[in-house]
């Protein structure tokens, strides 16, 4: 599943638009991400603007 | 808040494809709620905040100094090499930059004007149904979960979309139909403050552009859209690169950092289900070639608006019945926004090369009238001016 960094992170959502599991929500927090739904596909860490994004073990 | 726990219609995001929505169900006397998530509407934005005089004219609206920041004169385009073709417009303004946080906020006015209830730092958690048809929304407020009935919900939650799929529409786009978007606001910069500037080339903004849209004398949103399988870094480094090239950018300050997932394609030919319509950025209206979405989110939202109400009078809230919208929608902004999917296509695969000698091409044309040429029958013959172009501008035809 995926994690993000919240000192990069603009809370944008774009991820959560490019999950193909429905897996990412945008939360106060950050983006949290269903390690049930998540298949580490690695669209959203290859899509963020930013870079905010990296693959972490469930 | 005095919020009720049954409306006619819900609306779930309150930008413009959600406060279209809210304003014309509004007006036909519809009992609407609309909830924004983030604690203020229009922020942070999302968007470079260009609005052209015909996207204002669809949107049947009037201008209004609160959120203008700057009139538009015209265009200067950048072709790889640094050669350039500039638009401008003589007969009065082609457009304006404006201030989203301020012109979100007075379209969320116009709908609560029109007897909308609008709330803020609302948040869906989730869809209610009943026999597996939308019912309503919970929506967290205050920490606190309320359930609220609605006979028809209208998702304009923005490019995430979380609503649609969750009431069995799949909204997820294509990676070649969704551009990754980043950007600075800038002051004390060096910038033409009264054209918009776009940069083209696969190095600089590959399967994108890099804008500059002024915002007053030295002051500019300056971003980038680039996309996939085309762009081999993020949109931010490409980004930074931009600026760091050029000196009257490079001395500048960034007042505000954004970023954003641009829909540009995936046009959907059904956005609707039972109890349930989708508008704007959620359903991917979204002109394909530049990346603006708020004129095409607020004719969305209005269309779906009227058809939600008109469905709720009709006693008919069948995906049938609504579908009247996808109709309506397709025939007033889907077939055009199909053709220039096209169009974007055959641009994403034009070379530096090509689109060096397309800009040179150009500088002998009359643009204004270029621009305005409706249909690309007239684009296709210059691009077949190059043999091995010919193909590609077949596609056009």
């Amino acid at each position: 599943m995926i994690e993000t960094d919240k000192k990069k992170c603009l809370r944008c959502s774009a991820c959560v638009g490019v999950c193909p599991q429905s897996a990412l929500t945008l939360r106060e927090h950050g983006i949290e991400c269903d390690g049930e739904k998540c298949n580490n596909c690695r669209i959203c860490l290859n899509f963020c603007p930013v870079g905010a994004i990296r693959m972490v073990e469930k | 808040m005095n919020i009720e726990r049954e409306y006619d219609i819900i609306v779930i995001g309150a930008g413009p494809g959600g406060s279209g929505a809210a304003l014309a169900a509004a007006k036909k006397g519809m009992k609407v709620l609309l909830l924004e998530k983030r604690q203020e509407i229009g922020a942070p934005k999302r968007c470079a905040e260009g609005l052209s005089m015909s996207a204002m004219g669809r949107m049947g609206i009037e201008r209004d100094d609160l959120w203008i920041r700057r009139e538009i004169i015209g265009a200067t385009i950048y072709a790889p090499n640094g050669e350039h073709i500039r638009v401008d417009y003589k007969d009065g303004p082609e457009g304006y930059i404006l201030e989203r946080k301020v012109f979100d906020k007075c379209l969320a006015e116009k709908a609560a004007g029109s007897g909308a209830k609008v709330l803020a730092k609302a948040e869906v958690t989730r869809l209610l149904k009943e026999d597996g048809k939308v019912c309503g929304v919970e929506v967290e407020f205050e920490g606190e979960k309320k359930e609220i009935k609605a006979k028809v919900v209208i998702a304009a939650d923005g490019v995430e979309s979380k609503i649609a799929r969750e009431a069995g529409l799949d909204t997820t786009l294509k990676l070649v139909d969704i551009a990754s978007g980043a950007q600075f606001e800038m002051t004390n910069v060096d910038i033409d403050p009264d054209r918009i500037e776009m940069y083209f080339g696969n190095d600089i903004a590959p399967g994108g552009y890099v804008w500059i849209f002024p915002k007053g004398e030295n002051i500019a949103n300056i971003g980038i859209g680039v996309r996939k399988p085309y762009a081999k870094e993020k949109a931010i480094d490409y980004l930074k690169r931009f600026i760091e090239s050029r000196p009257g950018l490079k001395k500048g300050s960034i007042i505000e950092v954004n970023s954003g997932g641009v829909p540009v394609g995936g046009l959907m030919e059904n956005m609707v289900t039972d109890n349930l319509i989708v508008v704007g950025d959620a359903a991917h209206q979204v002109n394909p070639i530049h990346g603006g979405g708020m004129g095409e989110a607020w004719v969305g939202g209005r269309i779906a608006g009227k058809m939600a109400a008109e469905a709720i009078k009709a006693n008919d809230l069948s995906k049938k019945f609504l579908g009247k919208y996808n109709k309506l929608w397709w025939e007033k902004r889907g077939n055009k926004l199909q053709k220039l999917v096209k169009l974007r296509e055959v641009m994403e695969s034009l070379s530096d090369e090509d689109l060096n000698w397309l800009v040179d091409y150009l500088k002998g044309e009359d643009l204004i009238e270029f621009a305005r040429s409706s249909g690309f029958s007239r684009f296709a013959k210059i691009l077949m001016k190059k043999p091995k172009l010919i193909k590609l501008a077949r596609k056009l035809l």
